[in-house]
């Protein structure tokens, strides 16, 4: 029947992408360190960034109430988290699969599709994601980061946020042709991760700026996990949550079409 | 046939009277003459981006609080920080999976030995090339700076030797672990567990007073530290007072140091 993550993630069988999962889980369990310290990256921030620079900053106004600077941080560097864990895999890996060890050549010759494949793969960046995340709120609320219990349902945020990244990551890099087409998803990922909310409030950007920044998925993930941690919900998170939810769907609906096609008999 | 595809192309040839330590660094440029394009987001715009978030984003909070940091705006405390800092992670990256490209990989450094050039002369290939591409960095990033207008005075002209200087001390030793690895796995740990907390906790962000004394014992020892300090006295131009000769030292020993322990691993690797 498989691992507990498995067994947690697809409590019905969930299809055969669960074997998939179970494979990375397994082929993971052999390099723990480096799945565990994937989740050094946003802590570090957290610790310097918060500590250091909160002590330069003082107080930051969000929505009326002025909170510590390391309140305000935490939640973005929540959400950055989640999607480091899922970008590694849906990408790297992935790539890595896809290219290099023809792996899911090997697989399509099981009786598993390419739904199943890209369920999987997804679905296994979503247990990292979840792994970092609820690693993270839990530092959160050691440190005195969180001001609602409300902080809870980040992780489902978080989930989602990793689900919808990973799938939309997995769909560019069916269209990679080379190592050195990664540098695109570091121009992509560092500019959010600098400028979609993360570190200071979007309200600062002339309305062109902000368009865009608003229109980043980061930034989606980022406005979830700061509101529940703050306690202020709002209307305008359904509207987050109905953007990742349509861009994971159109992320898997690309990625299944491009697996056929690339790895079609 | 190779040899005659290469000098259509127009690729210029070491000349003859060439000493062998610089052919042995033209390795390395003509090598990134084919792949230069794939480090142009790291090596250039990641800096930029990192200093237009940090020195105006957190910036503008900053100047709302405390309005000053050390006596300078936050922009121009944090801009040659970043500077040292990215010149770590470029420095970092080129002496990790490079280095085992040549030892392992692609052999390249053992093509090197079977040819007239020694094993000094492969090392001083390896850190030459770093140092290049680190002075290449810097020298754009002062025109960035001096573009935003944190370049106090003509002190500024020495901030290039010194963020190079700052990023070779982390450099050999760098090279010295990466040589004696048998795959990559454990870079992906030194980048995580390493170059990162030093990046943050080196005083890059802001005065490592602002840390608990604990950690601000563990940031003095950093090199990156005392690469942050020297870079932001020049640029400041606040005078050149006996701590920037005593960030000199510290960092000289570091590089004096990973130039040994380079020296002996490579030896030990490529001399049968």
């Amino acid at each position: 029947m498989g691992s507990l993550p498995t067994r947690l993630l697809f409590p019905g069988g969930g299809g055969r992408g669960r074997l998939l999962v179970e494979a990375n889980f397994r082929r993971y369990m052999r390099h723990w360190l480096l799945l565990v310290t994937g989740f050094a990256e946003p802590l570090l921030f957290l610790l310097s960034i918060g500590i250091g620079l909160g002590g330069l900053i003082g107080g930051i106004k969000v929505g009326g109430e002025t909170i510590a600077y390391a309140a305000f941080v935490a939640p973005g560097l929540l959400a950055t988290s989640a999607m480091n864990g899922a970008m590694i895999d849906s990408v790297f890996n992935v790539y890595f699969k896809l290219n290099i060890t023809h792996s899911y050549n090997a697989i399509l010759a099981t009786p598993l599709s390419t739904v199943d494949v890209a369920l999987g793969e997804i679905g296994w960046a979503v247990v990292r994601g979840t792994l970092y995340s609820s690693m993270f709120i839990a530092v959160m609320v050691a440190l005195g980061d969180v001001r609602s219990w409300m902080v809870i349902a980040c992780l489902p945020a978080c989930m989602l946020l990793s689900g919808s990244l990973a799938a939309i990551g997995m769909a560019a890099t069916t269209f990679m042709r080379t190592w050195q087409d990664f540098d695109l998803v570091t121009l992509v990922q560092m500019p959010m991760f600098l400028f979609a909310g993360v570190f200071f409030p979007v309200s600062a950007y002339p309305p062109w700026l902000h368009l865009i920044v608003v229109a980043t998925p980061l930034y989606q993930g980022v406005a979830l996990c700061r509101g529940l941690s703050l306690g202020h919900l709002e209307v305008s998170m359904l509207a987050n949550i109905a953007y990742l939810v349509v861009l994971g769907a159109i992320g898997l609906r690309i990625t299944t079409r491009r697996l056929a096609r690339l790895l079609a008999p | 046939m190779a040899l005659e595809t290469l000098t259509e192309r127009g690729a210029a040839q070491p000349r003859h009277g060439w000493p062998p330590w610089l052919r042995s660094i033209w390795q390395h440029a003509y090598f990134y003459s084919r792949t230069w394009r794939s480090s142009i987001v790291s090596s250039f715009v990641q800096p930029v981006m990192y200093l237009a978030a940090m020195g105006l984003g957190i910036g503008a909070l900053v100047t709302k609080s405390t309005g000053t940091v050390s006596g300078v705006s936050y922009l121009a405390f944090v801009a040659p920080g970043l500077l040292a800092g990215s010149l770590l992670q470029l420095s970092a990256t080129e002496s990790t999976y490079p280095v085992l490209a040549g030892l392992k990989w692609i052999k390249t450094y053992w093509a090197k030995v079977a040819t007239p050039l020694s094993v000094g002369d492969v090392v001083i290939g390896h850190l030459g090339w770093v140092a290049i591409r680190c002075a290449a960095v810097a020298t754009i990033y002062l025109g960035v700076m001096a573009a935003f207008g944190v370049v106090a005075g003509p002190l500024g002209l020495l901030v290039v030797p010194a963020a190079v200087l700052s990023a070779m001390a982390t450099a050999g030793p760098i090279t010295a672990f990466s040589a004696s690895q048998d795959d990559d796995t454990p870079f992906a740990l030194l980048f995580r567990l390493g170059v990162l907390p030093m990046f943050l906790f080196s005083g890059v962000f802001y005065p490592i007073d602002r840390l608990p004394r604990w950690a601000q014992l563990l940031a003095d020892c950093s090199p990156l530290t005392h690469g942050v300090h020297l870079v932001r006295s020049l640029t400041l131009d606040r005078s050149l007072a006996i701590g920037c000769l005593f960030d000199v030292a510290y960092l000289g020993l570091w590089v004096t140091a990973g130039i040994w322990m380079t020296m002996r691993i490579f030896t030990k690797k490529l001399v049968q």
